[in-house]
């Protein structure tokens, strides 16, 4: 078949395509255009929306709070990074194993990822209560803390839940990169005699480097979305402990009213989304060259 | 693998212990959404209701959950299947129309789309549902939950219908079948598992969704789950048992479901993200 009986088959089954795109340009593209119009206007969400410069753009850029959120962001995101990720490979590698238990284990695994953040929320608020909780019931002291009252107690809570709803994922995704890795390659170090410890550094790990990247990327630029859990947890608190750039930004727009500063603070937040993206493609890209060197 | 090696001690105890700290809070807010307001003050928390009563059931029943939980299901029913059947399509024509560069365009759009965070774009999600007249309805909620679907959703399928051998599409087109029915009679049934795959992991999302429906939504009318479980909770106050029937009766539905569709759903997934 020509290039050009190509070209028109496909505009034969073009319009196909044409419901999705229509929806995906009206509520994905226009908005993402919206929202750097909109952070060079004044707005209050119910009248009407005056062009204004950079004066939301000089009140973000200026306001204490936008450094401290960005803070707060990178620590969510650096902390729970640096928990899941090692406890992941763990579990991974382990319920990569085919035994029909760890199967069993996997299928349970699985269920924090069904719940909505909104109750996973709920839940740990209600078991970590001071006066109501899990702590106070079984009269343990270690147990009873003000989880979430205390500003490191309630940042270290929050990676905590976090990493109780998601390391399950990250495992599962593990359990699947290791599954396929050669068998081969094991009994061949087997022979060379390398331990269970040597073949973990050796094998399992390097053969990991692209799902960890992956796995990496989905935190990292996740993390930047949390949005859910901090509202019903915390709503930021105690005092902007834990107010993530995402909260930030929903408390300027919807509860203070400043929808052209809230449209600054999402478009920092893209920019910073793209920004880790990119980062983190380019870490893979160079790592992949490196190999290649070495071989 | 494990035939050839020692056990994996550390991986071992790591995971046992996982499994604990994932099942405690589960175990917890089971057991007590069972128990009676006065005995779980006085009970060890983690001791099984000896008591059981299903009062904080009738509690949650009596504060319009099945109102919430219809809701709920209007929205994700909505948004799901449109979503689904666009994607769907959306998916063949960039796989048949490899040739088209608008086609290719449209792809590397949906493919940037991917890296767009619902919450960057809510402000003006909020401004356009105004505009439309739809504040405050759940159509406000479904019609970005079917934007927000759609990436992933074209990922997914346009990986499974590349799929199938091209003779296939070829041998039908022959046949004088049109493209349409091509889609329907040939793609539809072979791409059903990853159709499935899409619609759980939408399904999913939306149902647990937030934010729409805390920007896009104000009246109790209009409440959706999560939003619900959210003022339960400020409603029921020191009432634990209650809370805790509450995200039960909320989560009983997903976890059945997950029953019946796991292997897609662990399929689906390292399908979209495991490369």
């Amino acid at each position: 078949m020509t290039a050009a009986a190509q070209r028109v088959r496909g505009g034969n089954v073009a319009w196909m395509a044409l419901p999705a795109f229509l929806m995906f340009l009206a509520f994905g593209v226009v908005p993402l255009l919206g929202v750097l119009a909109l952070s060079f206007t004044t707005w209050n969400g119910i009248g009407e929306i005056v062009p204004s410069g950079t004066t939301s753009w000089r009140a973000t850029l200026s306001d204490p709070g936008l450094p401290h959120a960005l803070w707060v962001t990178f620590l969510i995101m650096a902390l729970s990074w640096a928990v899941q990720t090692p406890m992941s490979i763990l579990i991974g590698v382990f319920i990569a194993g085919r035994k029909r238990y760890r199967e069993f284990l996997a299928v349970l695994f699985f269920i924090p990822l069904l719940l909505s953040s909104a109750a996973i929320a709920i839940t740990y608020k209600s078991l970590l209560d001071p006066s109501f909780g899990l702590g106070s019931g079984l009269g343990i002291d270690a147990l009873n803390q003000d989880w979430l009252g205390n500003a490191t107690l309630a940042m270290a809570t929050l990676i905590f839940i976090v990493s109780w709803q998601f390391i399950p994922f990250h495992s599962l995704i593990y359990q699947g990169a290791v599954r396929q890795i050669p068998t081969s390659m094991y009994e061949a170090a087997q022979i060379d005699g390398a331990g269970r410890w040597k073949q973990f550094w050796s094998i399992t790990l390097p053969q990991l480097k692209y799902t960890i990247i992956t796995s990496s990327t989905l935190m990292v630029v996740g993390s930047l979305t949390f949005f859910d859990l901090i509202y019903v947890l915390t709503a930021g608190g105690p005092g902007d402990a834990t107010r993530a750039l995402a909260l930030l930004m929903y408390q300027q727009g919807f509860q203070a009213n400043l929808m052209g500063p809230a449209s600054a603070i999402a478009v920092i937040l893209v920019l910073v989304g793209l920004v880790l993206s990119l980062v983190l493609r380019r870490l893979g890209g160079r790592a992949d060259e490196s190999q290649l060197e070495g071989a | 693998m494990a035939r050839l090696l020692r056990f994996n001690w550390l991986g071992g105890t790591f995971a046992w212990v996982w499994l604990l700290v994932v099942m405690i809070p589960l175990y917890w807010i089971v057991i007590t959404s069972f128990k009676t307001q006065a005995n779980y003050f006085v009970t060890n928390p983690l001791a099984p209701p000896t008591d059981l009563t299903f009062e904080n059931y009738k509690t949650v029943i009596d504060n319009d959950f099945v109102r919430y939980f219809l809701n709920s299901v209007v929205v994700t029913v909505g948004a799901v299947i449109p979503a689904t059947v666009i994607s769907f399509m959306a998916a063949y024509a960039i796989v048949r129309g490899a040739g088209s560069r608008l086609l290719k365009a449209v792809n590397g759009l949906f493919l940037l789309g991917l890296a767009i965070p619902l919450q960057a774009v809510i402000i003006p999600v909020y401004l356009i549902i105004i505009r439309l007249k739809m504040y405050d309805t759940l159509g406000a909620i479904i019609l970005p939950s079917i934007a927000f679907a759609i990436p992933l959703s074209v990922l997914v399928l346009s990986n499974f219908i590349r799929d199938v051998p091209k003779e296939l599409f070829e041998s039908m087109r022959m046949d004088g079948a049109s493209e349409w029915g091509t889609l329907w009679r040939l793609a539809f049934p072979l791409t059903r598992p990853a159709l499935v795959t899409v619609v759980i992991y939408n399904g999913l999302g939306i149902w647990n969704g937030f934010l729409l429906p805390l920007v896009l939504t104000q009246s109790p009318d209009q409440r959706t789950i999560p939003l619900a479980l959210a003022s339960f909770q400020g409603q029921f106050g020191v009432n634990i048992p209650a809370i805790a029937a509450s995200v039960v009766l909320t989560t009983v539905p997903i976890v059945l479901l997950y029953a019946i569709g796991r292997r897609q759903l662990l399929s689906g997934l390292t399908a979209g993200f495991g490369k």
